[in-house]
């Protein structure tokens, strides 16, 4: 196969998945430029990606496939359009800054090595899901970044609101893969195809009979995974992994894997007004709250997890309209958005690193100690802000540009100037109050961030302004790509770097600009007032994950408790019930009953046994003692020898005979020490029950022998025994060559099964005393003293004695407490 | 089990007895026997010793631990399979031999080596676990 | 003679079951006894039942002379026998063990491994 250059693009998932297997190994040798080094590979990666970006931008969609499960049509099928390659850049070139940064946050952590081998993990799952071409690799890719995701943020796994968020992330995450598998299947089995080129191709599903369950799916799994009310819960507590897993998780991934699957599916089903409804409505309505939240937060790194959330609704709303604006405005804005609220997250985790805090109300005057620090943040809230000459601002304008039609969006647009001017808000305060104003004192006395924690907020920075200033290109070589590839058709761009002032959009953003203007003057009392709202409400999803949750478990052990309840004659009625409909309902169903038996022909020393057996057997049942007992047991197994020996089974009747003999020996040693209750101990109606059901078993047995009988009896096994024995096994006793020789491997096994139960015996009686197993669960287990293990002649003889001459002392007593 | 004629008698049983599971094992592979039912039959003489003569006695008598027999048996069945290894033939295929001994010829086999492996198992395992379940019987 | 055996086997698991039912541990040993026999005489008519003819070739033929019973379900049996022996020691002494521990051999008293009020499911991350 000649070497075709754009199989380099399946290395992107593969490649870090493969690094992260050896990341820990590499990072306990390279220590502290673990994670710089490690940074180069999604660094070489973006590089790569750039290469492709003329390619891409000039209409050409770059696929691959593997072969994978061709008998089902499903392969590893990758695609590189537009849309895919914005997501893959921003991905990796976040996740090479990420890197660097986590190397540096966790400089000396025990687990910096578990830490980046699951960055690095993550990475791959989420490159692999934005390029995924196939409905069933997506899938995979999907549900691999939900199980990263949990254990990125369960790190810190000591901590029980860690393993709690971790827990949540993946359970939300978890239905949403579901929902994403149902739908993925609907998809396929509507469309005929698992391939999203395919499904690209054939355009909108719109109308079609199993359009609304599909769409209903793949929301479920866009709005869990990328944190939409009312599934939005999980994402602030996911806070409780560490910043450089936020600034990750929140920014470029994750989060966004559900808006890449809207946006990737859009042209299959958009464009409808269900999907325009449910996207709008549920992206507003997301945003307010989100935005309303994070007005809520003094802890910085919650704030900007509430506005994420926000963020991923104001995209969510874009998406859902669907016009040309409207896809490139989401797609510049998740750049922007992804670029500025990394730095974001990044700039506070420094500011953590170096003060101990993240209190809004305990920081203040950090400038004059962090000034580069308060470069990125600036640079990244003025994008976030909107200002002009940032990613943030075009992102806006293109939104508002998209609005101002219909009734719908005239409502959108009322709370898109909302939400932004309250994020906008949001962002100055993260800007401006902790790095100006008095100094003050902090639980650590301020620095600034060392190199490795200070590049990534400020290429990111850099990144969102620099796009800006060269927007027409940027436009043109990845917003306008992607937009097409959301939108299904060719969306031109016409960004440019000049604002024009007689559109409504300027007006727009200047009315943003003053809701966030008041927004953070009146941050303080904005805060109190919802404070006060949110107690008098109560009400928390949060909360109410708990209550599902532990109601799930409870239901889990109700269910546990009344299948296994512990009652072991209704175990066994269960097995012989079960086993009578299984005898009786196939011969009765399929009106197989056997011929009616005839009188058997027997020699009159036949009837004696047969006889013999049922007087043992009737005995046994009416024995009232245990000699009795053990005397009616011996006899039903002399009789069962003696059928052996009239049947021509000498070798049987034997064994038979002489395992008689030991069972009446043994059980005679046993049966002195136990008591055989005189009565039965059932129930009248237990007694009738378990007659019927014994009865019933006899009978279906009796009945299913003879339609055996009734059939002619495959011979060969038996003839191929008879013809070999002598002249391959020289023996005459077939039998035993069976046994000895044809399947000695058998009987290898079951000698050994014989010593087992020989050995357990020996370690059932060799325990001196009972183990003081306690009765109740709150008894305290007492040491139990234990012989030493010696071959039995030596000590064990003398313990059982001893055992046996106090038996009483030996017995447990009813509290548990043992001898 | 304390008589006098079942305690002098009973030694003399045994040796039959004993001699009796011999002879089924060796016969085993012409005629009705073998070693389930001879190592049976050896134990059931261990388990009657036990009972006229004493557990101590009895374990005197069978100078070794009786588990051990029965771990010898697997070993020495698993070891007859083993030795078709040398032979380049699959695990457990029986090989044969005669051997002169006295100037009678008797035949030796993996089989029979096999089948004393199962006498040695079924005899030790059984004849512990009832000399077990005696000495926990005595005096109580 | 099958039919003879067919029904002898029936009556052999009716009485097994009926005892295995039984919340007593011994009559619930008994019964396992009786269960061993019924499997086996269900194994040993199932391949058809010859009178008196053993499988055992003459000595000085390759093959027997004339047709014996089936040696295949014989050698089964013979093994299951012992093993069933074994197993059935083991649990006689384990429920002997089990009346001196907890003083009990009705089933419906021996609850240690599944207590009636056992530990619920934790509710906690």
């Amino acid at each position: 196969m000649p070497f075709r250059p754009d199989l380099l693009l399946a290395l992107l998932p593969v490649a870090p998945l493969l690094l992260a297997l050896v990341a820990a190994g590499m990072t306990l040798v390279l220590r502290r430029f673990a994670g710089v080094l490690l940074a180069v590979l999604p660094a070489a990666m973006f590089a790569y990606l750039a290469t492709l970006v003329e390619r891409v931008a000039g209409g050409e969609i770059i696929l691959v496939h593997l072969d994978w499960i061709v008998s089902y049509g499903i392969g590893l099928d990758l695609r590189l359009d537009g849309l895919s390659l914005v997501f893959a850049m921003t991905i990796s070139g976040i996740g090479a800054v990420v890197l660097i940064y986590a190397g540096g946050y966790l400089r000396g952590h025990p687990d910096l090595g578990r830490l980046l081998a699951l960055l690095l993990g993550f990475t791959g799952a989420m490159l692999g899901l934005v390029l995924a071409d196939n409905l069933v690799l997506l899938f995979v890719f999907w549900e691999a970044t939900s199980v990263f995701s949990f254990l990125l943020i369960g790190f810190d796994r000591g901590r029980q609101a860690a393993r709690r968020a971790a827990v949540q992330a993946l359970l939300v995450t978890g239905i949403g893969g579901l929902a994403l598998l149902l739908g993925a299947v609907l998809l396929a089995a509507m469309t005929g195809t698992w391939r999203v080129s395919d499904l690209l191709a054939g355009g909108s599903l719109g109308g079609t009979a199993g359009y609304l369950p599909a769409l209903l799916l793949v929301l479920l799994a866009a709005f869990t995974k990328s944190a939409q009310v009312p599934f939005h819960f999980w994402l602030p507590n996911a806070m409780e992994a560490p910043t450089p897993v936020s600034a990750f998780l929140h920014s470029a991934t994750m989060v966004q894997a559900g808006i890449y699957l809207l946006a990737r599916l859009s042209p299959v089903l958009g464009g409808t007004e269900a999907w325009t409804g449910a996207l709008v409505a549920v992206g507003g309505v997301t945003l307010l709250w989100g935005a309303v939240a994070a007005l809520r937060q003094t802890d910085l790194k919650l704030m900007l997890a509430q506005t994420t959330i926000a963020s991923l609704g104001l995209l969510v709303l874009m998406l859902g309209l669907g016009s040309d604006a409207a896809v490139s405005a989401a797609m510049l804005y998740f750049v922007g958005h992804a670029l500025y609220k990394a730095a974001l997250f990044m700039v506070v985790g420094a500011i953590d690193h170096a003060t101990g805090t993240r209190e809004l109300g305990a920081l203040s005057g950090l400038a004059r100690r962090m000034p580069l620090s308060f470069l990125a943040a600036a640079g990244a809230a003025l994008s976030m802000l909107g200002l002009p000459l940032t990613l943030g601002y075009f992102g806006k304008e293109e939104l508002y540009l998209a609005l101002g039609g219909s009734g719908l969006e005239l409502a959108a647009l009322i709370v898109a100037v909302l939400g932004n001017g309250v994020l906008g808000g949001i962002a100055l305060a993260i800007a401006i109050r902790p790095f100006l104003g008095p100094i003050v004192q902090t639980p650590k006395r301020a620095h600034e961030a060392g190199l490795s924690l200070l590049l990534g907020p400020l290429v990111l920075a850099a990144a969102g302004i620099g796009a800006a200033v060269l927007i027409g290109w940027f436009g043109m070589m990845a917003i306008a790509p992607a937009a097409s590839a959301v939108a299904g058709r060719a969306v031109a761009s016409h960004l440019s770097l000049v604002p024009d002032f007689g559109s409504l959009a300027l007006w727009l953003s200047l009315l943003t600009w003053g809701v966030a203007a008041a927004t953070f003057a009146r941050l303080d009392q904005l805060r109190t007032l919802l404070r006060r709202v949110q107690g008098a409400v109560r009400f928390t999803f949060d909360a109410a994950f708990d209550r599902a949750m532990f109601g799930l478990i409870r239901l889990a052990g109700a269910v546990t408790r009344f299948i296994h309840h512990g009652r072991l004659e209704l175990y066994v009625v269960t097995v012989f019930g079960l086993l009578a409909l299984a005898l009786f309902v196939p011969m009765l169903s399929y009106r197989a009953l056997p011929p009616w038996p005839l009188l058997p022909q027997l020699r009159f020393y036949e009837w004696g046994i047969f006889a013999l057996a049922a007087a043992g057997l009737v005995a046994l049942l009416l024995a009232r003692t245990r000699l009795g007992a053990i005397v009616a047991l011996g006899v039903q197994g002399l009789a069962v020898a003696l059928v052996y020996l009239v049947f021509g089974a000498p070798d049987l009747a034997f064994t038979q005979l002489v395992v008689e003999v030991l069972a009446v020996v043994i059980l005679t040693l046993v049966m002195t020490r136990l008591a055989l209750d005189r009565r039965d101990p059932r129930e009248i109606e237990d007694l009738l029950r378990d007659g019927t059901l014994a009865v019933l078993c006899g009978v279906g047995l009796t009945a299913a022998l003879l339609l055996v009988l009734s059939h002619p009896l495959d011979p060969r096994l038996a003839e191929f025994f008879t013809a070999h024995s002598v002249p391959e096994a020289h023996g005459r006793n077939i039998v035993n060559v069976i046994i000895v020789d044809f399947r000695g491997l058998d009987t290898l096994g079951e000698i050994s099964v014989v010593l087992a139960a020989g050995i357990a015996v020996l370690a059932l009686l060799r325990r001196s005393k009972p183990a003081a197993m306690p009765v109740l669960p709150t008894t305290v287990r007492k040491p139990r003293r234990r012989p030493p293990i010696v071959l039995v002649p030596a000590l064990s003889v003398p313990d059982l004695k001893a055992q046996a001459a106090h038996p009483v002392e030996a017995k447990l007593r009813p509290d548990g407490s043992g001898a | 089990m304390n008589s006098l004629l079942f305690r002098t008698m009973a030694p003399v049983i045994v040796a039959a007895m004993l001699v009796f599971s011999l002879y089924l094992l060796l016969r085993g592979h012409n005629e009705p026997g073998g070693g389930f039912v001879g190592g049976l039959i050896a134990a059931a003489a261990m388990a009657l010793l036990g009972m006229a003569n004493g557990v101590m006695a009895t374990r005197r008598a069978l100078h070794f631990d009786a588990l051990n027999y029965a771990g010898v048996g697997v070993l020495l069945a698993a070891l007859a399979g083993v030795l078709s290894v040398f032979y380049d033939v699959p695990f457990l295929t029986g090989l044969w031999a005669e051997v002169q001994l006295f100037g009678t010829p008797i035949s030796v086999s993996t089989p029979m080596l096999f089948d004393l492996g199962v006498y040695l198992t079924v005899f030790g395992s059984i004849v512990s676990v009832v000399l077990a379940l005696e000495a926990g019987g005595e005096g109580a | 003679m099958e039919v003879a055996l067919a029904i002898l086997a029936g009556l052999f698991f009716a009485t097994a079951i009926w005892f295995l039912l039984s919340r007593g541990i011994i009559r619930m040993l008994l019964g396992l006894v009786v269960l061993g026999n019924a499997t086996h005489l269900l194994i040993f008519t199932a391949g058809r039942v010859t009178r008196e003819v053993a499988p055992i070739v003459p000595v000085g033929l390759q093959v027997p002379a004339l047709a014996t019973a089936n040696p295949l379900p014989q050698a089964l049996i013979l093994t299951a026998i012992v093993i069933g022996f074994a197993m059935f020691t083991f649990l006689l002494v384990l429920a002997y063990r089990a009346y001196r521990t907890l003083d009990a051999d009705d089933t419906a008293s021996m609850r240690l491994a599944e207590p009636e009020d056992g530990p619920r499911p934790p509710l906690s991350y």
